[in-house]
Parts: structure tokens; C-alpha cells; sequence
């Protein structure tokens, strides 16, 4: 699915950020041969000087990718702001491929960029950018540049101007927690609290316009599922069913909320159709149902069900209720989310020992573990399909670590402060 | 009218008591009122008492009463001594009418909306269980935590073992 939502959020560039338990990126691992890139810090022309160094910010963000090796500042030999100054047989003698260079000048009180990608060996220019910002937009400048550069390379859309919805919890006692919902860059900049509560708060579910979050929470001290508005910061309690009232999933055109309820004696899957509120029951089962995820096309469902004695992923599908088992490899395969070009489900799954995430390739039904660290859930894939995000733990905290969905670059995002899981990765945003 | 009436009839009744007592002697009459007044206290006294002494059984039952019951790791099974536990609690709480909740937990492994549904399963193996034995289903309400209050920390079989479990209260 390459679907593309083109509703604006332009008021998340426009919040204020809070520090609560800020990310920050330690690279684990990278490719083997990732490609050599010099990004040089560019010139800037102005009143005062930038609250961002937007040449790193980029830099960062394709080393994050694990598919670049940028070249450090100081093996730099010069620093070319345009073409003219470019000498590409130095570029070429130290061993780089690609070059990126930039002018920022002042512009009416705005940034103005602009951007240029060279092929050393063809010596050439393969990509100019202009782009005109507020001030206080630099990251989402450096963003769209990244996302650009990162396209006109690897033939992948960039998803480095996504965004990050995850939770923290702090102790407050034995069994007593503070709860936040918190939304960030994907790199983990500019977090704010959107959610703050004494009582359990999870399941954080992007809407396919990134506007809407569906979450759970037991802020009536029992479970019911939410939606809260980015734009107007407003949540509204859409269930009230006794029993469990969990696991929402946004169908693919934003209609329909998949969901688990145990109002009718065990957890099954529901889906609601958000205008009527009118619910379907999709599973019925005296087992665990839980964990749907739609398919890319809206038809099916993934869901996690422990009918067969041990939890395994099974998937339905909507029209005929047909009910199908896809994992039988490992004692333990849980709450699946299918790969935007629908081939490949990421599960949590348990062989012998630890948790990890695990790719398994839905015709063939081979498995492919993707994680070394133990207590591994909550995966997430990016909207171009290339990483997905996870929730761990490391030296007795839970942490977010991301992962290629090809196993080859890992890296952790730990929080400064409390425990963070549960990270949802946005859908692309637009601008 | 209602009240003339009924202060009409009290009157006549103790007009008729007095002239009944006037047939007795005076100090057999005092005699037996202080009698009756001491048979009273009494009686009252070894009430107080007894309210005290099944208040105090009352207290005592309750602490010794458990209120916390543990499982395996993706289990809802309740061990023998869970049940005995539990067999103490109904017949306790088939004397009183109170409504009670049932939270369950699970430990950190696995999913968490898969720990929610497990959660569930174990709070209701122990309704199910209090309600065989004789409480009321309507008292009992079942919520599922999952693992989203784990009481210890730490990411090993004894903390673990502490937070697979069902809290009644």
C-alpha cells in the first residue's frame, strides 16, 4: 500500500515542546556497506543567528537510516554552499558518492533554503531543493530535506517528517503509576504531553489522516476507548462496554475502528463503523481474540488468538468470516501488523526463550527474527515499510529501539526519564 | 384525627394497666420493675458482647482471609490453595451483601493487550469460582489490568510470579 494522506496537521508544528522524557538516539548497529555521503553544514544569511544546525539535523537523520555513512565535519576538506564551489575530484578522492550543499538566508522573517544533491562520480547535480519556513520550523525543514535526498537515493519515500505517539509511565507506589501519552519527531525532538493520568493509558492508534489517535484508557477506572483530536486536543469516550474494551485499529480509509470487547463473555473482535457507531462481531470464540490489525486493502483482518491452547496470529476475513491460522512456528506469535505491501506480517514472537519481533513472510510462512534484545512487543512499522520501531527493555528501563524490517541497522531511542513502550509510528503527514 | 384518635386509645390502656396494678401490692410491684430493669441490662450487656465477639471473629475472619491469589505464567488455573482461599472469602462474603472487584494482573511477558485478555481470564476463574460457591453474581464486578500495574520490579520469575494475580477488593 502506498497510499499517501494528504491532510493537514499543521498545528503540530506549532506546539510547544516539553522535555518530559525526551529521546535520544545511540545507534547499535548499521549496514555493512552503507553508501558515503558528505552533507556540509550550510551558509546562513541573516539577522540573527539559527536555533538549528539544519545540515546536522539531516545528517542524522540518513546515518539513522543505517543506509548512509556520512562524512564527519572535520574530514572535510571545504565547505561548498553551491555548485560553483564544488570540487568534485576531492569529493571523489575522499571516497564519497553523494554531496549535499546548502544556502539558508533570511527572507521576509523566514528561512529560505536552498538545497542541492551531487553525483560526485557523474559529477552533477541529481536534486535541487527551495523551501520557505518559518523560523521556529527548522527541523521540519531539515525533515523534508532528508525525506528528498533519501527518495532521490534509495527510490523510497523518506518517513523522517513522521511523527511519534508512545507512552511513559512513572511510579508514584506499589502498583500506582503516572501515565502520559506523548507525541515526538520520529527522531524523538520536540516531545510534548498530550495525555497525562493517574489511571492505565495504552493501545495508541494513529487514524490513517494523522489527525485522530485512538487509545485506551481507564481514566473511569475501567477500560473504554478513546479518540482525541490533535488539532482541538479534545478526547471522546467512544466505548462503554463492560469488560475489556481494547486494542483499537484504524481501517485503511479511517471509517472503522477494529477493536477487542469482552462485553459478550470472552474477547472478541469488533469492528465499529465510526459514523453510525454500529458494531460488527467479527470473531465469537470462548478464547482470547484480541490484537486486530487490518489488512492493506481494508477486507481482512490479523488478530492474535489462543484457541489453538497458545496465542498464534489467524486472520479473517471480513465478507465470509473465513477464519484462517498463519503462524504454527514458535509457542508464542502475537499482535501482528501487516507490512504496507501486504506481503510480510511483524509479530511479536516467542521461540524457546525470549520475546523478540519477527518477520514472517505471509505466503511462505517462514520466520525471520529480527531482534536480539529479550521482552521485545509493541512493533511498529514506518509508513515506508523500511523500519519499524519496537518497545524493550535495557538495564531495567523500558526503551524504544528501532530495527530495519531487512534486520540490518538497530538502533535504541531511551528515554531520559521513566519507563516508555508502546511506540505507534505515523502514517505519512502532510506538510 | 389520625393521632387524636390513637392518643385516645394509648390513655385507655393505661387507665385499664393502672387499675389492674391496683390489685397488687406496692412493693411486689417495684420488685418486679427493678427485676425486669436488671434482666434488661443484662440482656443488653451479653448483645454488646456478643456484637463484639462476632465483630472481633468478624475482624479476625477477614484478616485472616486472603485477598490476593497467584497463577503460572499463561494460566488461569486456581492452585488448591487458591481455592481453599477462596472457599474461606464466599463463605465469608455470602454473610454480608457488599460488592466486590475483582482486578487482574499479569507479568510483563508477552503482549499487553494479550496480558489484558489474560488478566481478564484469571479475575473471572475466581468469580467463577466465589459465584459456585455461593455468591451472588450481581456482587461481583471483573476488571483486567493486564500488565499495566505490575506491584514488584524487575524483570525476573519472583517479580513475576507477584504480578500474575487477582486482587479482590
Amino acid at each position: 500500500m502506498k497510499r499517501v494522506f494528504l491532510l493537514a496537521i499543521t498545528t503540530l508544528v506549532l506546539l510547544s515542546a516539553t522535555a518530559q522524557a525526551e529521546l535520544t538516539i545511540e545507534i547499535t548497529q548499521g549496514r555493512d556497506n552503507p553508501t558515503p555521503v558528505a552533507i556540509v553544514p550550510f551558509s546562513w544569511q541573516g539577522s540573527s543567528s539559527l536555533a538549528e544546525d539544519v545540515a546536522q539535523i539531516v545528517e542524522s537523520d540518513l546515518y539513522r537510516s543505517g543506509q548512509f555513512a556520512p562524512m564527519r565535519r572535520s574530514d572535510m576538506l571545504d565547505h561548498p554552499h553551491s555548485a560553483s564551489e564544488v570540487h568534485f575530484s576531492d569529493w571523489r578522492r575522499s571516497n564519497t558518492d553523494y554531496l549535499v550543499v546548502g544556502r539558508l538566508s533570511e527572507v521576509l522573517g523566514q528561512v529560505q533554503a536552498e538545497v542541492e544533491l551531487f553525483d560526485v562520480y557523474g559529477q552533477k547535480s541529481i536534486l535541487t531543493i527551495s523551501k520557505t519556513v518559518a523560523k521556529t520550523a527548522l527541523r521540519d525543514l531539515a525533515h523534508h530535506i532528508s525525506d528528498k535526498v533519501y527518495q532521490q537515493l534509495t527510490g523510497i519515500r523518506g518517513a523522517f517528517s513522521t511523527k511519534l505517539l508512545y507512552v511513559s509511565a512513572a511510579q508514584r507506589g506499589v502498583g500506582e503509576f503516572t501515565y502520559r501519552l506523548l507525541l515526538s519527531d520520529i527522531d524523538g525532538a520536540r516531545e510534548q504531553v498530550l495525555i497525562e493520568q493517574n489511571q492505565p493509558l495504552l493501545a495508541p492508534a494513529w487514524a490513517p489522516d494523522g489527525r485522530r489517535i485512538a487509545y485506551v484508557s481507564f481514566e473511569t477506572t475501567r477500560s473504554a476507548v478513546y479518540i482525541y483530536d490533535l488539532a482541538s486536543k479534545q478526547h471522546t469516550q467512544i466505548t462503554n462496554f463492560t469488560g475489556i474494551n481494547g486494542s483499537p485499529s484504524w481501517s485503511p480509509d479511517g471509517t472503522k475502528l477494529a477493536m477487542v470487547l469482552s462485553k459478550d463473555g470472552s474477547p472478541d473482535i469488533y469492528v465499529m463503523d465510526l459514523a453510525s457507531r454500529q458494531l460488527t462481531r467479527v470473531t465469537r470464540h470462548y478464547a482470547i481474540d484480541t490484537e486486530p490489525s487490518w489488512l492493506p486493502d481494508g477486507k481482512s483482518l490479523v488478530y492474535t488468538s489462543d484457541r489453538g491452547g497458545k496465542p498464534q496470529i489467524y486472520q479473517v476475513t471480513l465478507a465470509s468470516g473465513y477464519e484462517e491460522r498463519l503462524t504454527f512456528e514458535g509457542q508464542y506469535n502475537a499482535r501482528a501488523r501487516v507490512l504496507p505491501d501486504g506481503r510480510g506480517i511483524i509479530m511479536v514472537h516467542q521461540g524457546e526463550g525470549d520475546f523478540h519481533i519477527a518477520l514472517m513472510d505471509i505466503e511462505r510462512g517462514d520466520i525471520e527474527i529480527l531482534t536480539e534484545t529479550a521482552l521485545d512487543e509493541s512493533p511498529s512499522i514506518a509508513p515506508n515499510g523500511t523500519m519499524l520501531l519496537y518497545a524493550t527493555q535495557h538495564r531495567g528501563k523500558g526503551i524504544l529501539s528501532a530495527v530495519s524490517v531487512d534486520g540490518g541497522v538497530k538502533f535504541h531511542l531511551p528515554s531520559r526519564f521513566g519507563d516508555v513502550r508502546e511506540p505507534a509510528w505515523s502514517p505519512f503527514l502532510a506538510e | 384525627m389520625n393521632t387524636n384518635k390513637l392518643l385516645i386509645a394509648f390513655f385507655s390502656c393505661a387507665l385499664m394497666v393502672g387499675c389492674a396494678s391496683n390489685q397488687t401490692d406496692d412493693s411486689d410491684q417495684a420488685a418486679a420493675a427493678k427485676a425486669a430493669a436488671e434482666q434488661q441490662a443484662a440482656a443488653e450487656a451479653a448483645a454488646k458482647a456478643k456484637a463484639a465477639a462476632e465483630a472481633k471473629a468478624k475482624a479476625e475472619a477477614m484478616a485472616k482471609l486472603k485477598n490476593v491469589f497467584y497463577f503460572e505464567f499463561d494460566q488461569a488455573t486456581l492452585s488448591a490453595d487458591t481455592r481453599a482461599d477462596l472457599d474461606a472469602q464466599a463463605a465469608f462474603l455470602k454473610g454480608s451483601n457488599s460488592k466486590i472487584r475483582l482486578e487482574g494482573h499479569a507479568d510483563e511477558r508477552g503482549t499487553r493487550d494479550y496480558n489484558m485478555a489474560l488478566g481478564e481470564r484469571r479475575a473471572n476463574a475466581v468469580a467463577n469460582y466465589l459465584i459456585v460457591n455461593g455468591v451472588e453474581r450481581y456482587r461481583i464486578e471483573v476488571i483486567s489490568y493486564g500488565e499495566e500495574r505490575p506491584v514488584a520490579s524487575g524483570s525476573n520469575a519472583a517479580a513475576y510470579a507477584k504480578n500474575r494475580r487477582v486482587e479482590l477488593k
